[in-house]
Order: C-alpha cells, then structure tokens, then sequence
C-alpha cells in the first residue's frame, strides 16, 4: 500500500497564468484576439475598430449567442437540439399575436408596457412548453435526441407556419423595440440580456447540484442512474431550460426584426453548432464552459463583421462556418477523445 | 513439466511484459499440444489478460515470444495470430446482433476467402458444419440479438472453428452462463479437444477447471507459479497456488450479540428471477451471498437498489417498510450499492475524482436556493479520499487516469459519504490486484464494526469466506443454504455451490 | 400469407399508408385514380434516391444531412458547365458527371468521417454548409432557366401515357426507372454483396468488425461515396424534371428524407432498416405533401403531420423498448 503522501488533494483555485494559456479555453481567447487584431488591420480605414461598428457587432451577436446557450445545455447532457429556431420562431410568434392582436402597433405608455410585459409571458410560456415536450419526448419515451428534436422541430415550425399561414406577423407598439435595439447606458440592452444568461447559466452549471448532474448524466446516463441522480428529472429541467433560453433568442430576434415569422433564423442552427463545438462543448457530453461558448461566439462576429466589411457574400459566410466547424473538429479532435 | 505426448501447436516461451514500469509478465511459458484443453488460472490481476493480448497478437511482449507449429515468433499481429489457428471467444463474444447465425459465423471465413458475393446456402453449410462439429442445433437464419447468452457463445465458438480454429482462447467463458449452460459448454470443450482443436480455458474458477482440464497453468502476479497436470492439483492446492495463501483469510471479528436488524427482506418474488427469497441483516453483520451466474445474486442485488421491480415481497430498512422504484428510492431508504460492473454502471470515467465522490452527495451540500455550499463539498471529498487512501496526482484527476483499485475506492468512497445503514457490494473486488483487494477487505470489517449492515455478493469464494459472518447460498432464485463464514473450506462451498 | 406482426415498422408504416388511403378516397371518390397513382411515383423519384442512400448510411450506424447540398451542388454545376461551356454532350454523358462530382463531394464526408473518425452528424453539417457556400459563392446564384439540350430531351422521354375516361391526362417519365434501377442496384448491393453485409456488420457493432478484421474505414468510404453518388443522381434528374437549374433547391428537403427513412424502421443507432420500410416511409411523406390537402387540411400544416409522424412513429417503438428493458430489470 501506497504511503499517505501520495494521496490526492483538493486542488489549490489560484490563476496560473501559464496553465491558462495551455488550457483549451486559453487558446481560444488567444485565437479571439488574434482574429480581432487580423480584422482591425485588414479592414479599410480602421472601421473595423469604430464605434459604429463595435455597438452594431453588440447588437448583433446576442440573439444567436442565446441560441447557442440552448444549444449548449442540451449537448452537456449527451443530447442535441435540433429545435430550438423553431421554439425561437414559434414563441416570437406567441408574442407578436398578442401584441398586434392586443393593443396594436399604436399602444403607448401603460397599455405598450403590459401588452409587452404579456407578449414576454406569453413568449416564455411558449418556450417552456416546448421545452417540457422535447424532455418528455426524450426522458420518458426515450427517443434518441436527434429524432425527437427533429421531430419537435419540424411540429414547431410546422405550427407557426400553419398560425400565420407562412407570412410576417407585424405591427408591434414601438415600446417593445427597447428588446433588441434599446440602450442602457450605452450599452445594447440584447447584450445585457445574454451576459445575464451567460452568467445564470454558467453559476448554475458550476455552483448548483442540478448543474452538475447535467454534466454527470451526460458523461455517463447509466452511473448516474447508479448513484441515485434523477435522470427523468434532470432530462426534462434541462430542456425547459434550453427551451426557455430560445424563447428569449426569439424575443430579441423578433424585436430587432419588428417582427415574426415561421422562418427566421434558419442559418442560425449550424451556427449554435459550430458556436458549442467551436467553444470546446463535447458533442458527446459531460463538458464545456460557458467561457469557451462566449469566446466561439466572440471570434465568429469578429469574423462575421471583418468579412462583411472585405465585402464578402453571406453564401460566403456560410462556407467559412462549414469549414471553421470542419477544422475545428478535426483540431480538436474529438473523434478521438471519445470515453464511451 | 511440459506434456511430450505429442509435438506442441503452441509454445510460449520466456514471455514478460511491463507496463509504464509495472509488471503485468515476467519469465512465463508453457506449450499446448493439438487437442490439448489447458487451463489458465489466476486471480483477477495476475497476467492472464495480458497473456490472451500477446497470444492473439494484439500486444507485443517486452521478451519472450509465441512459436507456432515449432516456427517461433510466429505472431507478431492479431492477423498472424488468426492465420496460425487462434481465436480468442471475448466475454463479449464480439458477434453482430443484427446479422442472422449464419452470417455471424461464416462472415469472417468468407471475406479471408475474399468473396465478394454473397453465398447464402455456402454460409449455410459453412454454418452448419460448425455446428456439427460442436454437436448442436440451432436456427441458422435466426438473428442474434433475439439469442440467449449461451447460444451467443456457440455462434462465437462456432465462428471460431469456421475460421479454421486450431486453438479457442476462451476469456472466462462462464461468467454470464447458468449451471446448465456450464455444463453443456464443458462437454462441447471436451468434443472440440477430442476433434483435435486445442482450447486454453482462461478462468479463476476452481470447480469447473477440475471438471474439463488436461493441463493447468497457474499465474500469479504475472510470473507461472505452478503448471502440471491436472490430477497433480487438488482444490485445496490450487487455491493455494492462485492466491499465495494457505487457507482462507482469517473469519471476521464475531459478531457481537444483540445487534439490531437494519434490513429485513421477506418473501421476494420476480418471475423466473427470486423465489422466495427472505434474508435479515443485523447492524455490524456483514453478510455473504454467493452462487453461481443465475442463481439470482445479482438480480437480488438489484432487487435491494430498485433496479428490478418486484411481483410481491417486502423489504424494510430500520423497520420501516419501503418501496423500492428506483435507485433514489433506495438511497432515500439507506440503501447504498457497489455495481457488478465499475466501469460503464459505477465511475463516470472522464469526470474528475472529486465529482465522481461527489455526485451523490450534491443534494445534500445546498447552501439555500438550490446552489451548492462548495468549501464543504470539497473538504468532505478530501476527506474521503484520504480515509480510503487514494492515490492521484490530485482530486482534479479524471477517475480513468487510476488503477482498477483505486477506481474501486473512489466507488466506495461516494457511497461512504452518504453514510447508508446498508451497503451491498456486488463483486466488489473484480479487476482489483490482490493488494487493493485487502485494503477493501479492510475497509468492508470497518465499516461492519462501525455499525453498517453490509452485503458482499461475490462468487469469489475466499473473499465471502474471509469477510462475512454468514453465507446464504442461491440457486436458481431461491436460497437453498446457510452457512457461517469461515466454517468450512473453500473447496466444501464451492461443492455447495455446485450441488 | 405471413401473419400481420405489428412490432415490425414496415408493417405500421404499410397500414398507415392504406388507412390514409382509404380516409382520403372516402373524402375525394377520385383520390382513386391513375393520375394520382403517377403524381405520388412522380413526386417520389427524387426523394425516393435520396432516401435510399440515408437508408445506406444510417445502416452504416451514422447519419448524413448534406447529401441535399450534394445534389444542388452536382446538378447546378453540371448543368451551368454544358450551358457556359456551350457543348451539348448526350444526356447518359451529363448524368455521369453530375454522379460524379457528387461521388467527389461524398468522398470530402469520407476523409472526415472514416479519416479523422468525427461524429457524422456534425461533419455533415459542415460539410452541408461548406458546399452550399461553395456553391453559391464561387459557383453561382443565378438560376438557370435555358437547359442544355440534351437533359431538355430527357425530361420528354415519357414511360406511360393517357387520358382517364374523365379526361384527365397522366404520365410517368423515364425518370422513374432510375429510382427503380437505384432500389434494384442498392438491395443487390446490401444483401448480396460482402460489402453490404459489411455495412450491415458496422452497424450492428464497429468494435466486433475491427476484431475479427473487417476494413471498416474503407466500408465507410464506400457508404459516403455511394451517397454522394446517388445525390448527383437526383439532384440532375431533379433539375431535367423541373427543367430549371435552381441553385436553392432541394437543401431543406433533408429532414423529410431521413424522417421517411426513419419511419421505414430504419435505426440511428445502426445496423437495423430496409428497402421496403424506406419506400413505404417515402410513400408516406409523399403521400402527406400531395394529397393532405384532400383530407381539409391545408397545406400549411404538412410539417406538423410529418413533424407529429416521426414523434409517434419512432416514439411508439422506444417506449417498448424502454420498458421491455426495464421489465427485464
């Protein structure tokens, strides 16, 4: 038998500098930045690096960067979300009809703040309900993810078609464009709501039981099981969640939109994908931090907005998505890595 | 003492192999002869793993090599290994379930034949033959996954002989076979040895090694300590071999009078599983429930945890009843549970230590509103794993990074935490080396004298003989003895078992 | 006649089919009728190809998503190099190399998915994207209305003809012995060929067939190979029918494919699905995209059907399944 000295210790929580810029999530903030430097020199006249386009590049990450967190929640678990455009979708769409149908675009003070405040309910509750139908769908049917998301998906985005006949729902009072367009201080009011969602997801990921039971159960469902976590449970909370985190991603789309409709977002699927994988979340389950999410979602909009001013096309974009995604598997590899 | 009745198929000479510094073979060799039925015996962590890996060629040793047919280091690859007549049978029997029995078998015959067509009634025939061969019938068109265990290791066997087998390397063929089964796969062992294939029968065993074996080899912490024929060896001799020791471990402290029931199970029945099964379990006992694969051990083990429902039956914990649905149940009623199988039903292999001691004792660590009161989280962890003597560079170290011993004690360590009146260990030491396997031991006789009511379900016959008061005995879902640790000799409860 | 054994999906899926049927002619009498009979073949050429090399992969054990873009990709550059390049090659000439470049495109699924052992879902996202970037970046955008000559005469060559005795006109166009000569080609392949069987192996169990020596990298070339091949395939016949090469076509119509796949029976899991299920779910989908609109229900709702058919359709066998596993403790 061993002597006690060897005996493992708790590990000592202080900043190692040297470790960080070795770990995953410090490669990635050095990547970050690289790509900011490269697309602050390459783009004309410095306009990369102005104030327009910094507040324009704030307001336009969040509503994807949300659907990322849903994606995210959904992969710790060993699962994935193939839904989660059409809860953002079909959830806007719960809320435009009460908007428009409520009090109309004309709606001012009092009467704009509660057809808002209802719209939000009604977006939320959309959300969730979706949400419980992908867990039940996947905890206690026990669909593999994929096809129960798939199907979910296809439901969901089927409904809001068949609401809206396929067309936009508009004509919001001008209160609710505050969601995606307003500022706090300068700052993008849809930037103050994904790092509060960043934040929240992170503390629950790290600091509470049910976090770390997503992360258990996804490395491995049957010893979890075994000691006693409540899959059934865990399951379902996390997809309300994930459901819940789509249905504010629809809100901030839908205001900065100035409405809503069946198919907006639809790029934005590959996009959480590559955003989680791009943010070193196994795609198998069990890890990733909200750190590296933030990080993926930071150097795609540097690249999205450096390319946009190099005048390159959005077909363009979306090839550099697929081969980024690509790459970074294949760096990454997680092919290999593989514990199951 | 090699066997010179006939020039040997197999000779393996000098072989060692270390890993990472560590031992696994040192110096070992013996021959096996056409038709020959040897036994490799050892317990768990004495090489035989590692032996089966440089014979089928998957792992190279450090000295030593394989000669085939008098042509030595004649393996030097898993291909070489098949082209020279080895097939090892895994535990898992690595068959395809969605592939009919014919398929199975003749596939791997076919494609080194480099067909490219299908011949259904070719792979019929190939099929059939095996089957001759090892003297039994069975639906060549049926599919495998819808075939018991037993028939599973027929197609493995079957394929095996289809592949031109002149040695079956049979990987503790037993393990998931009920008696029958046993019995019916000792009598094809003796078929196929007297068609002339040779089969080296890996297991640590005692009863069904006497039963089949010409030859027995017996390994020890990776160096041959023993090898002869098998008349030379009696039971009492080859436990000694395995082991090092003379007689079983010394019986545990007596159990002091007196000491309150804490589980209490009456009457449990499950379909074809338990029948009747009623058993009590007192503070401080550690109580042994031992039989062979479908006597119901395990399925009694998951009938504690709430993993298999019940047709009728009671159980209760301190005297209250309870209703197990679930693992939660179980744990809510004080009940803790080792699994049968570490790595995929116990440890979340790629997580850190820490978590992996933590994760059942998350709930009860709340700080108020749901979130987790870390500082005395972590300094419990740290706890235990000094208590259990754990060794890692550090808690952040990902469990799979430990020896099997270790493992085992990060299993332990998470059930500890939550302190359970009732702790069942199913198979607690397999995969251990003999040196974790005592510390176990050691921390099984402390935690009965601290007042847990323990439960070892183990078909290792020394360990339920050293460690437990009493011993139940199953059979075919029902306890059919009773007898008291450290009462009788290994070789009478293995008789027992076997009766 | 063998027993009706419900447990089977193709039996589930066959009696959804004739219950919709059946439901359908009671509300339209002429549901019933020949040119509905060639509008459902018709309109199941092209996904039917599709389906059939989904059928391949998810035996395989994986799942690929970008076979779409793959035909989009194939057919629209085939087609814009006959007509920018102004030669009119025979139309066997143009399909051949549609097939291949999609056999091309397969092969870049392949180096990630057998080279690098990457989850197949993720890479074919990727890859999906890539190509469909590639395609509308460097390729082109624009539609092409004027069609070579020769995929023009193609699109003419008629297999039946006539006119109901109401008057209605119906036909079906060669086209359609493609998807026959794919299914015919593809069952061969999967239960006649060791290659087949390969796949089939794989899928049941990839551990298993790298123990007893089967090349599964290279049975995974073929797979992603095949599929890609079978995408050129629709993709340009897609194009002759419609006789406009549409750059933005197709991609999107992969759910509804591996939805139809799926409710033939075949697994995600791998190793389990075959021909006849795969038909009958194309069948189905088909069914649901042409003629929900003759039940009362408006077009708009085709997504929730399908949506709600793969819930029920795949949910129904996974609950049995979950229990039958938990029975058995």
């Amino acid at each position: 038998m061993a002597d006690d000295t060897n005996t493992a210790k708790a590990p000592p929580r202080r900043f190692d500098a040297g470790a960080f810029l070795f770990s995953e999530t410090g490669r990635l903030a050095v990547i970050t930045v690289l790509i900011f430097v490269a697309m602050a020199l390459l783009a004309p006249g410095g306009r990369f690096v102005s104030e327009a386009n910094l507040s324009s590049m704030a307001f336009q990450f969040p509503e994807f960067a949300i659907l990322a967190l849903a994606m995210m929640l959904a992969m710790l678990t060993g699962g994935i979300d193939l839904s989660v455009i059409g809860i953002a979708n079909l959830s806007a769409i719960a809320a435009a009809l009460v908007l428009s149908s409520l009090f109309g675009a004309q709606a001012v003070g009092a009467d704009a703040g509660l057809a808002v405040s209802l719209a939000i309910v009604a977006s939320l509750a959309v959300g969730l309900a979706a949400g419980t139908a992908n867990g039940i769908a996947i905890g206690v049917f026990g669909l593999p993810p994929i096809l129960a998301t798939l199907g979910t998906g296809l439901m969901f985005t089927g409904l809001a078609v068949a609401i809206t006949g396929g067309s936009a729902v508009i004509g919001f009072p001008a209160t609710f464009a505050t969601i995606g367009n307003g500022a706090v201080f300068g700052v993008p009011v849809p930037l103050i709501i994904f790092a509060v969602l960043a934040a929240a997801v992170a503390v629950v990921l790290n600091r509470t039981a049910f976090g770390l039971k997503v992360q258990m159960l996804g490395t491995n469902p049957l010893a979890a099981r075994f000691a006693g976590v409540d899959d059934l449970a865990v399951t379902l909370r996390t997809y309300i969640i994930s459901g819940g985190l789509a249905a504010v991603a629809g809100l901030v789309i839908m205001s900065r939109a100035n409405s809503a409709k069946a198919d907006y977002g639809a790029s934005y699927l590959l996009l959480s994908i590559l955003i989680c994988v791009l943010g070193g979340i196994n795609p198998y389950g069990g890890f990733g931090r909200v750190a590296g999410l933030v990080l993926a979602v930071l150097s795609l909009q540097f690249l999205s907005s450096g390319l946009n001013m190099l005048q390159v096309s959005n077909f363009a974009r979306e090839l550099i998505w697929g081969a980024l995604l690509l790459l970074v598997m294949v760096v990454n590899g997680f092919g290999f890595r593989r514990s199951r | 003492m090699p066997d010179t009745r006939q020039a040997p198929f197999v000779e393996i000479t000098g072989v060692s192999k270390s890993y990472a510094g560590v031992t696994a073979l040192s110096d070992v060799g013996f021959t096996i002869a056409p038709g020959e039925v040897v036994c490799l015996a050892g317990e768990n962590g004495s090489g035989k793993s590692t032996l089966i890996k440089v014979l089928s060629g998957v792992v190279r040793p450090d000295r030593g090599g394989v000669a085939i047919d008098g042509a030595s280091d004649r393996v030097q690859s898993p291909r070489d290994a098949i082209a020279a007549g080895i097939q090892v049978i895994f535990q898992d029997f690595s068959l395809f379930p969605n592939l009919s029995v014919a398929e199975n078998v003749a596939f791997s015959a076919e494609l080194s034949e480099g067909r490219r067509l299908v011949r259904r009634s070719q792979m019929r025939a190939i099929a059939a033959e095996a089957f001759e061969r090892v003297g039994v019938a069975i639906d060549l068109e049926r599919r495998v996954d819808t075939l018991s265990v037993a028939d599973k290791q027929l197609v493995a066997i079957c394929r095996a002989l289809a592949s031109k087998a002149r040695l079956i390397v049979m990987d503790e063929p037993t393990t998931a076979l009920t008696e029958r089964e046993v019995r019916s796969l000792l009598a094809i062992i003796r078929r196929l040895s007297a068609d002339g294939v040779a089969v080296l029968f890996v297991s640590h065993k005692l009863a069904e090694i006497f039963e089949v074996c010409e030859k027995i080899v017996v390994l020890r912490n990776g160096a041959k300590v023993a090898e002869g024929p098998a008349g030379d060896f009696d039971l009492a001799g080859l436990a000694f071999h395995m082991t090092g020791r003379t007689f079983a471990e010394a019986a545990p402290a007596a159990l002091p009078a007196g000491r309150p029931v804490v589980l209490e199970v009456e009457r449990l029945n499950r379909g074809d599983l338990l029948h009747d099964v009623s058993l009590s379990l007192r503070s401080g006992e550690v109580l042994g429930i031992t039989g062979l694969l479908g006597s119901g051990r395990t399925a009694l083990a998951k009938a504690l945890f709430g993993l298999l429902p019940l047709d009728s039956g009671r159980i209760a914990v301190d005297g209250r009843d309870v209703a197990l649905g679930s693992p939660r149940d179980a744990i809510a009623a004080g009940i803790g549970y080792v699994p049968e199988d570490r790595l995929t039903e116990g440890l979340f292999l790629s997580q850190s230590i820490a978590r992996n001691i933590a994760v059942g004792r998350l709930d009860a660590h709340r700080a108020g509103a749901g979130f987790i009161d870390r500082s005395s989280l972590d300094r419990e962890v740290s706890d235990w794993i000094t208590q259990l003597r754990i060794v890692a560079p550090d808690a952040e170290a990902p469990v799979q990074s430990l020896s099997g011993g270790n493992q085992q004690r990060v299993v332990l360590a998470r059930w500890l935490a939550t302190a359970p009146k009732v702790l069942v260990l199913n198979g607690p030491t397999v995969g251990v080396d003999i040196g974790s396997k005592a510390d176990i031991h050691a921390v099984v006789a402390r935690l009965s004298a601290d007042g847990m009511g323990v439960i070892v379900i183990s078909d290792d016959l020394p360990e339920v003989l050293g460690t437990c008061h009493r011993i139940l005995v199953m059979k075919a879902g029902r306890i059919v003895d009773e007898v008291a640790g450290g009462s009788l000799s290994e070789g009478d409860l293995a008789r027992k078992l076997a009766a | 006649m063998p027993k009706l054994d419900l447990t089977r999906n193709e039996t589930l899926v066959a009696l959804v089919v004739v219950a919709f049927c059946a439901v359908t002619a009671i509300v339209q009498p002429n549901f019933l009728s020949l040119p509905t009979l060639f509008d459902l073949l018709r309109g199941s050429i092209v996904i039917g190809i599709f389906a059939i090399g989904v059928l391949l992969v998810l035996i395989s054990g994986g799942i690929d998503v970008s076979f779409t873009a793959i035909a989009a990709f194939a057919m629209y550059t085939t087609t814009l190099t006959l007509t920018s390049l102004g030669i009119d090659i025979p139309w066997p000439a143009a399909f051949a190399l549609s097939i291949l470049i999609g056999t091309g495109l397969g092969l870049l699924n392949a180096v990630f998915i057998a080279g690098f052992r990457l989850p197949t879902l993720i890479v074919t996202l990727g890859t999906l994207s890539l190509i469909r970037g590639f395609l509308l970046t460097f390729v082109g955008s624009q539609l092409i209305s004027n069609m070579p000559p020769s995929l023009r005469e193609f699109s003419r060559l008629i297999m039946v003809r006539g006119t109901t005795a109401d008057g209605y006109f119906y036909s079906l166009p060669w086209a359609f012995a493609a998807l026959v000569a794919v299914v015919i080609g593809t069952w061969f392949l999967l239960y006649r060929t060791m290659l087949g069987r390969t796949i089939f192996a794989i899928g049941g169990s990839v551990e298993s067939a790298r123990r007893i020596g089967i090349p599964v990298r290279g049975a995974q070339v073929f797979v992603y190979a095949y599929v890609g091949a079978l995408s050129g395939l629709a993709g340009i016949i897609h194009a002759s029918l419609a006789r406009v090469a549409n750059p933005f076509d197709l991609v999107g119509l992969e759910l509804s494919v591996i939805a139809a796949v799926v409710l033939g029976g075949a697994r995600l899991a791998g190793g389990y699905g075959t021909i006849t299920g795969t038909l009958l779910g194309v069948a189905l989908i088909v069914l649901v995209n042409n003629s929900l609109i003759l039940l009362g229900i408006p077009s708009t709702w085709q997504m929730v059907v399908i949506g709600a058919l793969i819930l029920v359709g795949t949910g129904v066998p996974a609950y049995q399944a979950k229990r039958a596993a938990l029975r058995a403790g």
